[in-house]
């Protein structure tokens, strides 16, 4: 191995590797069981892990058709609505928290008539933070499905056609069986990404215990009041997210190479 | 929208004060560095300072800097408790400014301070309410109400402490939306329009200017926080540091704070 390669690669491992052992290392493992058993923990894991899973639901059901829009279609400006809706990826979470309040907040473009009509009011709710975590997450899934899509075989597809198939009998029994890896990929990184969320969802969903309370906004909080349960809540999502990643990468991710996440 | 425009005002209004007392607080200052240290100030001066104090200090700062042309001082603003835990992981700071004695505590117990703590002001909670009232909001008893939308400050940062005393010395039960993560997020939810009422600072409603109420409550006189200052036992620029601590207690110091709703100590 050149040299020149090798030196930066195991600084790059160093770099990414050490944080999380300090964590481990640092971790205050005399008092980790009586932390862990505080009812707020698991009230916000379970928040933490339903959101997540509902927030990569959405993104599934919406943005699966979007990934095929975008990868098959031939309509015009297709480039800038690839551009338009991978925005989220890029935009520091909390100008996407402040957004989501001008649109859907109480007196929102959208949300005015809803609560002054409907009564109804989405900050501050569960709603709101799988919303926010939809937001910022789903263009990680579409991105990967519309990889994924571009990479498959069109020439199945052309030959269900012509076996008398039509687009949408195509789509369900050629086209998403092909790319279920990518799709699962897709689906991975985006609820991982749903799960840390932090910044539109602090400012979208604001904190409340048991609502709107998830493991990385309680993680922020305990910090500035007892910094080792923040720790061991740092711990815990650690420990969530490699589990995710071990589990499904056995599952689904090892198959097929070139199928799994764009490059 | 109406933030950005608050925050392009306050440095025009912290020139125009500087005019208007540029005088006497400029003799202030240097008075203050003469008697403490002798010799003109140079360098940068750190200071850490809860959230609340943002327009008080930004303005001392500026004065501090007129008196001295080769002073740079830089703010760190953020909650108590935030910067509390910054210094102890070893935050490089001069002076250190908190909303409670609580947050000091946990700086003076790791042993980071200069001298003793003083107490130099004080401040009281207030209801904030959008522009209009919408959600009729009388008094504290509001926050009792299930059916309004209601922002605190989580109970770990100073304002939020004070409003589970003023809570727990009312007998409410409250029933908060969120609790936010310090004082300001908890009147941007109330700038946005997007709570019917926060229990934030005097200080802040008066800060906010017109798009925000204010609705003083009698209990709030019952809990009212200190704010302590000290110099850091590690400041890279002592001087400067008690410079900026005499200016703060100074005649000078205590107008400004008065003049943006502050207690005396």
């Amino acid at each position: 191995m050149p040299l020149p390669l090798l030196l930066p690669a195991l600084l790059a491992v160093a770099f990414l590797v050490l944080p999380l052992l300090g964590l481990v290392v640092r971790a205050p493992w005399s008092t980790i069981g009586p932390q862990l058993a505080q009812p707020e923990v698991g009230q916000a894991l379970r928040l933490s892990l339903l959101s997540a899973t509902l927030a990569t639901g959405v993104s599934l059901v919406l943005g699966v058709p979007l990934a095929w829009v975008l990868a098959r279609s031939r309509i015009r400006g297709r480039s800038v609505l690839r551009a338009l809706v991978t925005v989220p990826l890029v935009l520091p979470p909390v100008v996407g928290g402040v957004a989501l309040f001008l649109v859907i907040g109480r007196t929102g473009i959208l949300g005015r008539p809803l609560y002054e009509h409907l009564g109804v009011t989405v900050p501050f709710t569960t709603t709101a933070v799988v919303i926010a975590e939809t937001f910022v997450a789903m263009p990680f899934l579409v991105i990967s499905v519309e990889g994924a899509l571009r990479a498959a075989d069109a020439r199945f597809e052309d030959a269900a056609a012509t076996l008398g198939a039509d687009r949408w009998t195509t789509f369900r029994r050629v086209t998403l069986p092909l790319v279920a890896p990518g799709i699962a990929a897709g689906a991975v990184l985006c609820w991982a990404r749903a799960l840390g969320e932090f910044g539109a969802t602090i400012t979208f969903a604001g904190n409340f215990p048991g609502t709107t309370q998830t493991m990385p906004l309680a993680v922020y909080l305990a910090l500035q009041r007892d910094p080792e349960a923040a720790i061991v809540l740092s711990l815990v999502l650690l420990a969530v997210s490699l589990a995710t990643l071990l589990l499904l990468r056995d599952r689904w991710l090892g198959r097929g190479p070139g199928q799994g996440v764009p490059a | 929208m109406r933030r950005t425009r608050a925050l392009l005002v306050l440095p025009v209004v912290a020139t125009v004060g500087l005019t208007a007392c540029g005088g006497s607080a400029s003799d202030t200052a240097a008075g203050t560095a003469s008697s403490s240290a002798g010799g003109d100030l140079s360098g940068t001066l750190t200071v850490f300072a809860a959230a609340s104090l943002t327009g008080v200090f930004g303005n001392l700062g500026d004065q501090l800097m007129a008196a001295h042309p080769g002073l740079g001082v830089r703010f760190n603003f953020a909650g108590s408790s935030a910067l509390a835990t910054q210094l102890t992981q070893g935050a490089p700071a001069d002076v250190f400014a908190s909303a409670n004695e609580e947050q000091m505590t946990v700086v003076t117990d790791a042993g980071l301070q200069a001298g003793d703590p003083a107490v130099f002001t004080g401040n009281v909670l207030e209801i904030a309410v959008p522009e209009g009232n919408p959600g009729g909001v009388t008094g504290l008893a509001d926050f009792g109400d299930a059916d309004l939308t209601l922002a605190v400050c989580a109970a770990d940062v100073p304002c939020g402490a004070a409003a589970a005393a003023v809570f727990a010395d009312a007998g409410i039960t409250a029933q908060p939306d969120t609790e936010e993560e310090d004082v300001k997020a908890a009147l941007t939810k109330v700038q946005l329009g997007e709570v019917d009422a926060a229990l934030v600072y005097a200080t802040d409603v008066r800060a906010a200017g017109s798009d925000v109420e204010g609705v003083p409550f009698p209990e709030a006189e019952q809990e009212v926080n200190d704010y302590p200052i000290c110099v850091l036992e590690a400041a890279p620029n002592a001087e400067a540091a008690q410079a900026f601590v005499d200016l703060v207690e100074s005649d000078a110091g205590r107008l400004a704070l008065a003049d943006a709703g502050f207690r005396a100590p």
